[in-house]
Parts: structure tokens; sequence; C-alpha cells
């Protein structure tokens, strides 16, 4: 009976702070200034929101098929996320969009230059 | 337990909302795709969530697809803005 | 060995995801995975890559580290967010990295990209360094400083790399 409500209070202190991640990175992608300073923003909300929310449905529902489905889907976007932000981010590069502060050591063109492969 | 699935229904729905105003209004073409990225990935949170909400668990298995199709949908525009199509293996424009 | 290893695997994510044990699903989930494996083996994916079993102790001591760094990390952009100056100083910069193998590399990439505040943008081939984008000075600092490199080297589980392995580039 106590642990029903402990549970409970985890779960619900999960999705409650998943929520607030989510709003957090969707704020932040209308607040930065360019593409780069976006992306950190929506990790935000992509990987930790997200996770936070899913693990918090896999507390509330216990030991069964429900929970190995939900632990599956989010390993699956945390091994996903970072991938779909490096294309992101290498095509961002690559259309020779202009970083704000970029530092002399790794000029957007010529690291793309090498870089490419 | 249901007020917190709501609350959780709600806060998505704020992110989306925020997240679909940035696809608007994104200047470049990479902005666009990251508000669509995470759109997506809301989605699925909201599919979660509803099942849930709902008391129909079985939700899940169209979030799962979902996550799939998001990474592959992205791959996709990515290339075709690249190279102006999805066919090419990979050379130079 | 690997080939039972993979087949189990593949089964055991079968019963999760169907939920329905009468018979006939469950042969005809053994025969598939069966197939996919004996696939695997001849195709060749069923190695230290395509099923990475040895990694999975060192990943069990890996991954808590990570999350932590994940919590601190969001909090740091969580706090710039909310800030209403947003005190951002984004950087790109070149970063030196000591993986050898593949797995040791995606890793450590992702590894930065999971963090939030940083994210890897190229990896360079020729001089072993990754380009990557912080959102603030004091991210693109944790990531020079090495120490998750360190611990991704850790995971990658081999002797730390001769000299002459870097010059081959």
């Amino acid at each position: 009976m106590i642990l029903d409500l402990f549970r409970d209070l985890v779960a619900a202190a999960l999705i409650i702070g998943g929520g607030f991640f989510v709003i957090l990175g969707a704020l932040g992608i209308n607040r930065m200034p360019d593409v780069f300073t976006r992306l950190h923003a929506v990790s935000l909300s992509d990987t930790i929101g997200a996770s936070l929310i899913l693990l918090g449905l896999a507390v509330e529902s216990g030991w069964n098929l429900v929970t190995a489905r939900l632990v599956i889907l989010v390993l699956f976007l945390l091994f996903a996320g970072p991938m779909a932000t490096h294309a992101v981010i290498r095509a961002a590069l690559h259309a020779k969009l202009k970083p704000l502060g970029a530092d002399e050591s790794a000029e957007p063109g010529s690291a793309v230059e090498k870089g490419a492969s | 337990m249901t007020y917190v699935f709501l609350a959780g229904l709600l806060a998505v729905l704020v992110g989306l909302a925020l997240f679909i105003a940035r696809a608007l209004k994104g200047p470049t073409i990479f902005d666009r795709l990251v508000a669509a990225n995470s759109v997506g990935v809301a989605a699925i949170v909201f599919l979660a969530l509803f099942g849930f909400f709902t008391g129909r668990p079985e939700f899940l298995d169209i979030g799962l697809t979902y996550a799939l199709l998001n990474i592959v949908g992205v791959f996709a525009v990515l290339k075709f803005f690249r190279y102006g199509g999805l066919g090419s293996a990979g050379e130079e424009p | 060995m690997r080939l039972a290893a993979m087949f189990l695997v593949l089964f055991g994510f079968w019963l999760l995801l169907s939920g329905h044990y009468t018979p006939f699903l469950m042969i005809s989930g053994a025969a598939v995975s069966l197939i996919v494996a004996l696939l695997g083996f001849r195709v060749g994916y069923l190695d230290e890559e395509g099923l990475p079993l040895e990694r999975i102790p060192a990943g069990l001591r890996y991954w808590p580290w990570l999350v932590k760094e994940m919590a601190k990390s969001t909090l740091d952009v969580a706090r710039i967010v909310l800030n209403p100056r947003l005190p951002i100083s984004p950087r790109l910069f070149r970063t030196r990295i000591s993986q050898e193998t593949d797995i040791g590399l995606v890793t450590y990439a992702s590894s930065i990209t999971l963090t939030p505040g940083t994210i890897t943008a190229i990896y360079d081939r020729e001089d072993r360094e990754f380009v990557v984008h912080a959102l603030t000075e004091a991210g693109a600092e944790g990531v020079r400083e090495g120490t998750m490199d360190r611990k991704v080297r850790q995971f990658e589980g081999r002797a730390p790399h001769k000299p002459a392995a870097g010059a081959r580039a």
C-alpha cells in the first residue's frame, strides 16, 4: 500500500519533471539566436525530457511487457538522437552556415573540407 | 495519477505549439528540420502518455514505429537537400 | 558461441515485443531468430562490433557515469535557457581523441552529443580530432579537459595506444 504510493510519487515526479524539460527545450529553441545553439536547446527536450517522461511511465506501469517496450523506446531514443543531431549539424556546416563565435583553428569551411570523406 | 498524465499531456502540447512556431518561423531549412524532429519526438511522448491516460498502453507500439520513421525521415530530408535526390550513392554534387 | 548469444538476444526481443505466447508464434519467432542469426554468421555482422558482448561489463560502469554527467550539464543548460539575459558564448573548436576502435569513437562522439551543451560536428580522420560545438565556454572547457575521453578509453578496454598508431594517419 505504502509502496504503491511511493511508486506513484516517483512516477509523478519523473513525468512532471520531464514535461518541464520539454517546455524548457521548446522555449530554448525559440530564444536561441542560430541553428547551432538551437540544437543544444533541443537536446534538452528530445533526450532528457522525453526519457524522463517515458521512464516515469515505466515506473508507473510496474513489471510487465509495457515496461520492456518503454525501456526499448528510451534506449532507441538515446542511441538515435545523437545521430540525427550530428547529421543536422554536419549538414549545416557543409552548407557554409557560419556559427557564432567560431575560432580560427576550426574555421567551418576548412574543417568541413578536411573532415569530408 | 490521471491528473499527472493530464499535466504531462498539457506540457507536451505546449512544447508542440512552440516547436511548430519555430518550424514556421525558422529562417533556414535546418531550423525547420530541427523543429520537425522535435515535433516527432514530442509526438512519441504524447502517444505514450495518451495511451496511459486512456488506459490502453497499446499505443506504445505506434510510438515505437513513429520513432523509427522519425530518424529515417531526418536522414532522408538531409540527403535530399544535399544531393537533390535520394538515389545518389554519396558523390559530390 | 556468439551465434547462440545472437539467437537468444533476437528471440528475447521477439518475446518482449509480441506478448502473445501461442505455440505457433513462439515457433515462428524462434525460426526467424535462428535465420537472422545464421545470416549474420554468413554475412559477417556477428563480430565484436555487431554484438559487443565483451563491452557489457565496461558499459555497466560507464553508463551511470554518463548519466551523472548528463544530469549536471542538463541543469547548466536549463539555467541558461531560463536566464533572461541568455548568457551563451558559442564555440566551435577541435579536440584530440585517443580511441582506436570504431566502437570507442562512436561512443565518445555520441556521449559528447548526448550531454546537453556540446555537440560533435565533424570527425577528422587524418588529424584524429573531433570538431565540437559548445554552447558555452565552460562546456567547451569540460570537453577539452578530457575526463570523458579517458572514461571512454577505459570503456573501450584496449592497451593505451602506441605513438606509432597515432602517426599512422
